[in-house]
C-alpha cells in the first residue's frame, strides 16, 4: 500500500503504517490523521513527539505507564493516564498514536 | 484503523444456537507472512512451486510424528455433539466453524491420499483433492480457531480439533504461506528475547518507572528486579505485562507479592517472554527455541525455582511441554514444583499465612473470573485434580469480599475462549474476534444484570487485551477487565503501607 503527500509516494504496509521509519514527516503525520477523520491538535502532537524521541533512544514505543507518566508530567496530572489517551487516540493510544508518529506497529499480546 | 464494517452479535441472556449461514465468514483471513517473517522461522518466504508435493509430505511427517493426528483423523464418528459447542460457530454461524467441519477440511484430504478407500473410491468416503481451493480454505478456517480446545471436551472421542489446527498451520507455513501475526512475533522472540521487541534498555527504562509509580502510589520501595544473578526465583510473565493495560496491574501485584513474602525474585532481559506462539502455528522446532531461552536464563541467573505469570498458553506451554523440550529441570530446587504458576505460588504463601489480603480493599467490585481456555484444558494447577479452578478462585475469594461466577456451563473446563487466542489477536481478525466473544459476553452480561457484576478477572495476557478491545462493541467498559494479581496486590497488606 502507499499514500502519496505533495507529489511524493509514501509506502506503507497492510495497515497504513510507514514501511520506512524516515519517510516521516508532520505532513506525513497529518494526512494518516486526516484518513482516520481525526484532526491532530497540540495535545495530539505531544504524544507524536514523545514517541518519537522515545523510539529514537529506546528502538521501541514507550509501554503504556511510560507514556501516562510523561504525558502527565507535560500536561498536568489529570491527563496522565489512558483515559485521556484514548480521548485523544479512540483506536488506542499505542496503535494509533504511534502510526502517526511513524513507529511500527507494536506487536504481542497488546 | 478503519471504522468496523460489520455488526457486533446482540447480546441474549442465554446461548442460542444460530441458524447456519453458509459462507458467513469467507471473507474472513489474516494478513500473510513476509518473506522476511517466514525465513527468519525457517519457512519458505512464499508459496513454493511444487506445494501440493510439499503440502503432502509435511501431512505424512506430520502423521507420522504426532499419533494423536491419524486418530483423530480416523475417528470422528459425525455423531455431531461439536457442532454448537464452538464460539466461533456460535458468534458467527458459519458452518466451516463447526469444529467437525473443520476437522474435515483436512481429513478429506487425508482420506484422499492416506488411506486405501479414499485414493480408489475418493467420492464414498468424502475424499477430496487437494487444490489451491482446498489450500484457501485451510487458510481462511484455520485462522478462525483459536486452538480452545471446548470441543473436545464433548467430543465423545476426545477429537482434539486444535492438534488439527496446528497441523494445518503448519503445512500452510511449510507451503510458504505463514500468517503474519504469528511469524512475525516468533522471529522477534528469536531475535530481542520478547514478543514486542523490548530491547534491554527500555525493559530496564520501564520497570524503574513501575518502581517509582509504586512508590509514589503506596510509598513502599517494591522492586522489580532485572537480571539479577543468584536469586531463588525466576519469574516468567508475557511481555504484555510491561507493556499494557491491565496487564501491568498484574506484574505490579506479582511485585508486591514477593516483596512481601521476602523471596528474592527477578526478571530476566534475556528470557523476557512467557509466550510461546509456537505452539499456535504448530510447530516444534520453533516452540523449542522460543523456550529454550528460558532455560538458558534459568541457569545463567543461577536461580532455584522457576515461577511463570498469568499467561494461559505460556501455562499449557510450561506445564505440559517444558520438560519435554527443554529439560530435564535438575538445576532446580525439587522441593517446589516445576514449573510454578504466580496463583498457586501467591496461594502457597497465602495458605501458610505469610501473606495477609484484605478483602475490604476491593469492596467497591463486584468481580466473576474468566477461565483462560489454556489453563482450563490444557493442563493443571497446584497438586489437586482441578487445581486450576480452584486455586484462582481461592485467591480471587480471599482478595474480594464479592466473587460470584457465570454460568456453569461457561466456566471451568466448560469455559468460552475469549475469542482472541491461538494466534489470532490481531486487528485483521476484528470481525472474528468481536463475533466469537459474543458467547462470553452473554454469560458476562447475565452476571451484570443479576448479580451487578463490574468487573471480570483473567490470568491470560491475550484474554486481557482481547477483553479491552471488544468489550465496548457490546456496551461494556474496556476496564471492566482486571489482572488477577492487581486484585490481589491492591488487597495485600504490606508490612510498611497497604
Amino acid at each position: 500500500m502507499a499514500f502519496e503527500v505533495n507529489g511524493r509516494e509514501y509506502e506503507t504496509d497492510e495497515e497504513g503504517y510507514l514501511a520506512n521509519l524516515s519517510d516521516w514527516s508532520a505532513e506525513v503525520a497529518e494526512r494518516m490523521a486526516t484518513e482516520d477523520d481525526c484532526d491532530l491538535t497540540e495535545p495530539h502532537w505531544e504524544v507524536i513527539n514523545f514517541l518519537r524521541d522515545y523510539y529514537d533512544e529506546y528502538q521501541i514505543a514507550p509501554a503504556v505507564r511510560v507514556l501516562t507518566k510523561a504525558i502527565g508530567k507535560k500536561l498536568g496530572k489529570d491527563k496522565g493516564n489512558s483515559k485521556y489517551l484514548y480521548e485523544l487516540f479512540p483506536y488506542g493510544p499505542a496503535k494509533q498514536a504511534c502510526k502517526y508518529a511513524g513507529l511500527p506497529k507494536p506487536t504481542g499480546c497488546v | 484503523m478503519t471504522k468496523p464494517d460489520f455488526e457486533t452479535p446482540e447480546l441474549t441472556l442465554t446461548q442460542d444456537v444460530p441458524a447456519v449461514q453458509p459462507g458467513a465468514m469467507e471473507h474472513s483471513k489474516p494478513f500473510v507472512a513476509k518473506a522476511a517473517h517466514q525465513e527468519a522461522l525457517g519457512f519458505p518466504g512464499e508459496l513454493v512451486d511444487n506445494w501440493k508435493e510439499v503440502a503432502l509430505d509435511k501431512m505424512s511427517d506430520l502423521l507420522k510424528t504426532y499419533r494423536s493426528l491419524p486418530v483423530f483423523l480416523d475417528s470422528c464418528v459425525k455423531c455431531g455433539a461439536c457442532t454448537d459447542k464452538c464460539h466461533y460457530y456460535l458468534g458467527t454461524g458459519d458452518p466451516k466453524n463447526m469444529p467437525v467441519a473443520r476437522q474435515d477440511l483436512l481429513r478429506s484430504v487425508y482420506r484422499r491420499y492416506f488411506t486405501v478407500a479414499g485414493k480408489f473410491l475418493p467420492k464414498l468416503v468424502g475424499a477430496k483433492d487437494l487444490t489451491e481451493e482446498v489450500l484457501e480454505d485451510w487458510y481462511k478456517y484455520y485462522h478462525q480457531c483459536s486452538e480452545c480446545r471446548r470441543c473436545s471436551v464433548y467430543c465423545p472421542y476426545g477429537i482434539d480439533t486444535a492438534e488439527i489446527t496446528m497441523a494445518g498451520r503448519e503445512i500452510l507455513a511449510s507451503v510458504g504461506i505463514g500468517q503474519k501475526y504469528s511469524n512475525e512475533i516468533i522471529g522477534k522472540v528469536h531475535k530481542i528475547g520478547n514478543n514486542l521487541g523490548l530491547p534491554k534498555p527500555a525493559l530496564a527504562d520501564t520497570l524503574d518507572g513501575l518502581e517509582e509509580e509504586v512508590k509514589e502510589d503506596i510509598g513502599v520501595d517494591v522492586k522489580f528486579p532485572l537480571d539479577q544473578s543468584g536469586a531463588d526465583v525466576l519469574v516468567i510473565v508475557p511481555s504484555a505485562d510491561f507493556f499494557a493495560e491491565p496487564h501491568v496491574d498484574g506484574l505490579i501485584g506479582y511485585a508486591k507479592v514477593f516483596h512481601q513474602s521476602g523471596i528474592s525474585w527477578t526478571l530476566s532481559s534475556y528470557a523476557s517472554e512467557a509466550a510461546n506462539f509456537g505452539i499456535f502455528v504448530g510447530n516444534y522446532e520453533n516452540m523449542q527455541k522460543v523456550a529454550e531461552r528460558i532455560r538458558t536464563a534459568a541457569m545463567e541467573l543461577g536461580v532455584k525455582r522457576i515461577v511463570v505469570g498469568e499467561c494461559g498458553h505460556a501455562w499449557r506451554v510450561a506445564y505440559s511441554f517444558w520438560n519435554t523440550l527443554i529439560g530435564p529441570f535438575d538445576f532446580l530446587d525439587p522441593k517446589f514444583p516445576i514449573p510454578q504458576h504466580v496463583c498457586e505460588f501467591t496461594n502457597d504463601l497465602l495458605s501458610q499465612h505469610i501473606l495477609r489480603l484484605d478483602a475490604e480493599a476491593n469492596d467497591d467490585k463486584i468481580v466473576t473470573f474468566h477461565d483462560s481456555c489454556n489453563v482450563s484444558r490444557g493442563s493443571r494447577m497446584g497438586n489437586q485434580p482441578g487445581g486450576q479452578f480452584i486455586i484462582p478462585r481461592q485467591l480471587l475469594r480471599a482478595a474480594c469480599n464479592n466473587f460470584v461466577d457465570m454460568s456453569p456451563e461457561t466456566t471451568h473446563e466448560h469455559t468460552f475462549c475469549c475469542g482472541g487466542g491461538g494466534g489470532l489477536l490481531t486487528d485483521d481478525l476484528l470481525e472474528l474476534r468481536v463475533k466469537g466473544a459474543s458467547p462470553r459476553m452473554n454469560a458476562l452480561q447475565r452476571v451484570i444484570e443479576d448479580e451487578g457484576v463490574t468487573h471480570m478477572a483473567a490470568i491470560c495476557a491475550i484474554c486481557k487485551s482481547q477483553f479491552s478491545k471488544v468489550l465496548p462493541f457490546y456496551g461494556m467498559g474496556m476496564d471492566m477487565i482486571v489482572s488477577l494479581h492487581q486484585l490481589v496486590g491492591d488487597a495485600l497488606v504490606l508490612d510498611n503501607g497497604h
